[in-house]
């Protein structure tokens, strides 16, 4: 497991891309500050964050589209600081495909291929059209034009295009976000069948969660230009750093207070009406700092009758998800809380409509105490 | 509301139908039909003076759409590049070139090549041999140079909205796939454009076959078809005229319906 803090950790295998304190800076903003990573050879390394947290900068400057203001970006042990996008190794799959509309879709895929000089001979080109479109699961799609094809497919043909280069780095800029849901889990599922097959590296952009969390090796979270953590989606959820991690990783319940006691990895909270909730401290946080302590919805169990320390509700919403179902109560200091109950759970205990009564429990060292920031 | 709008369009377009219907008129009057006829077509056609007039018009729009073509892509392109109030000004001083009446481009095209050529024009004297030296003066030249800097204001505006509605993405994705700046010109972006350009073109040349203002002022001793019309109309109108007119009228709208389509098939390839 990896130490959860650092930014600067170490790749878990040698390095196939790296940015050391790249810096880039719009007139005032800085959508990339400082930003030191190392992307391990076959990783498949996500960031993720809001719109404007600076995600896409790192892609675009690992592509050649922006240059950082100050630092450097490393390809394959080679310095590509300034070197422009037509040099560098690396294929991009658009957010919106920017597929060539005027272009076959075997002429699309073949495109970079055409550009190399000496130009490779036409049945060789030819060939590796028809392997790519196979991967993607497109064969005989080849002579269609653009703008017969679905989204899902387009999709599969702007991947075709970037991964028949062989390039040490695919980007992905939010690739699913125009795709129904159905369809993205499909597609997500291919994206890490063909990363594995292909033993390229992956960089993924999204502000999705679920999207970093289901094919990631490794994420990276960012706000304002900054990675604030990095590590594999586990222990991500298991072990945020801050709130703002916690809150963009799952789902989960926050009750704001204030340090009042801590000893080694336990700690309490007490929030601004005097309740008291122990759990354990992320990180060192000093008495009388503000902290949040998170529950995520699933630690915390719903009872029709109530047990030790257990916390009085009213069930306000229920929605089933098959599996899991999940409640949203409210308590009368604590606010809103998300409770999501397992269905054995549930079998057992009876379900609860909206209106009921209940008690929420939670076993204290499922609590994380985190900082605000 | 029906009415006035039927109103509206006989008002507008009654007195072409009538120079459209006259021009196949069997009697040489243009004012009482005595039947129908080609002849005026044929005799329009064999007239050395009208022959004439048309293939100066033709290579005077040929040449100035090219120029204008041209040179306005390159425009609306390097413009593309330019951000915030410069942008703006070249915007607005493109719409406005378009705005200025007719007869003030004539005129300030005339001065402003009369000035030139009382400059150069001594200077040419002054380092060819004696009584050899060439004159530059009003003809194909400034007729050319006059259209082609008014279309290409056309131009620029028609590529400057196609421009604005391409995907830049498009342009990445080709520096993406290796292809260096031109080759991403050569093999993107033209083929993308490439419509409006010939939109552009086919506008160009419309615009200058049919202009009589501008031409007017800048022809020297050339005449073209706009120009033989109106100086043979002072001589009292024949069918003939009006056969001219109406091949003019068809060969223009011919031009601008192909110009339209293109633009249209194009704007739909260039969103998918």
């Amino acid at each position: 497991m990896q130490s959860p803090s650092a930014n600067t950790e170490t790749a878990p295998r040698p390095l196939i891309a790296e940015f050391r304190a790249a810096t880039r800076r719009y007139g005032d903003v800085l959508a990339a500050d400082a930003l030191s990573i190392g992307i391990g050879r076959g990783e498949f390394l996500s960031f993720l964050g809001p719109s404007g947290c600076g995600k896409t900068t790192a892609l675009r400057m690992l592509a050649g589209f922006e240059t950082p203001t100050s630092g450097e970006v490393y390809l394959d042990g080679e310095r590509v600081t300034e070197v422009p996008a037509y040099r560098r190794p690396v294929n991009m799959v658009f957010q919106h495909y920017a597929l060539f509309p005027h272009l076959s879709v075997a002429d699309n895929i073949s495109y970079g291929l055409r550009q190399r000089r000496p130009r490779p001979d036409r049945a060789e080109v030819a060939q590796k059209v028809d392997r790519a479109l196979a991967m993607v699961r497109l064969s005989g799609f080849g002579p269609r034009r653009i703008w017969e094809m679905s989204g899902g497919q387009q999709q599969r043909v702007a991947l075709a295009r970037a991964i028949v280069n062989e390039p040490k780095l695919l980007l992905l800029d939010e690739p699913l976000a125009a795709l129904d849901r159905k369809l993205r889990r499909e597609m997500q599922i291919e994206l890490q069948t063909l990363q594995r097959q292909l033993g390229i590296t992956f960089v993924l952009v999204t502000h999705d969660q679920e999207e970093a969390l289901s094919m990631s090796d490794r994420i990276c979270i960012m706000r304002g230009g900054r990675i604030v953590q990095s590590g594999s989606p586990n222990a991500l959820y298991d072990q945020p750093v801050s709130r703002y991690v916690a809150d963009f990783v799952g789902k989960s319940n926050f009750i704001d207070g204030i340090v009042t006691a801590q000893s080694g990895k336990d700690g309490q909270v007490e929030t601004a009406l005097g309740q008291r909730f122990a759990g354990r401290l992320s990180g060192s946080l000093e008495q009388g700092t503000k902290a949040s302590l998170s529950i995520r919805p699933e630690q915390i169990g719903l009872t029709h009758a109530p047990r030790g320390g257990a916390e009085p509700v009213s069930v306000i919403n229920r929605i089933f998800l098959g599996e899991h179902t999940e409640y949203l109560v409210r308590h009368a200091t604590l606010g809103d809380l998300l409770v999501l109950v397992a269905r054995q759970a549930e079998a057992s205990e009876g379900g609860f409509a909206p209106g009921d009564a209940g008690f929420i429990s939670w076993a204290p060292e499922t609590g994380l105490i985190l900082g605000q920031d | 509301m029906r009415l006035y709008a039927l109103a509206v369009y006989l008002f507008l377009y009654l007195p072409i139908a009538v120079i459209a219907l006259f021009s196949f008129n069997a009697g040489r009057h243009a004012s009482q039909f005595t039947g129908f006829s080609v002849q005026w077509y044929g005799k329009a056609l064999s007239n050395p003076f009208v022959m004439e007039a048309l293939w100066t018009s033709f290579v005077v729009a040929l040449s100035s759409a090219l120029i204008a073509s041209v040179f306005g892509t390159m425009a609306a392109l390097a413009l593309q590049g330019v951000r915030g109030r410069v942008r703006a000004v070249a915007d607005a001083l493109i719409y406005v070139a378009v705005m200025v009446p007719g007869i003030v481009i004539g005129i300030a095209t005339l001065i402003a090549l009369v000035t030139l050529f009382g400059w150069i024009n001594p200077l040419l004297a002054r380092l060819a041999p004696e009584g050899q030296a060439p004159q530059l003066s009003m003809g194909y030249g400034s007729l050319i140079a006059a259209h082609a800097l008014f279309s290409m204001a056309l131009v620029i505006i028609i590529l400057r909205a196609r421009l604005a509605g391409m995907d830049r993405s498009l342009m990445e994705a080709s520096a993406d796939l290796y292809a260096p700046p031109f080759a991403t010109f050569r093999q993107v972006t033209l083929p993308l454009i490439f419509p409006g350009i010939l939109a552009g073109f086919l506008l160009s040349f419309t615009f200058s076959f049919d202009d009589f203002i501008i031409a007017f002022f800048v022809a020297g001793s050339e005449t073209t078809l706009p120009i033989y019309v109106f100086s043979s109309i002072r001589r009292g109108v024949t069918p003939e005229i009006n056969a001219i007119g109406t091949m003019v009228l068809a060969v223009s709208l011919l031009l601008l319906v192909a110009a339209q389509i293109i633009l249209r098939s194009g704007a739909r390839r260039g969103e998918s």
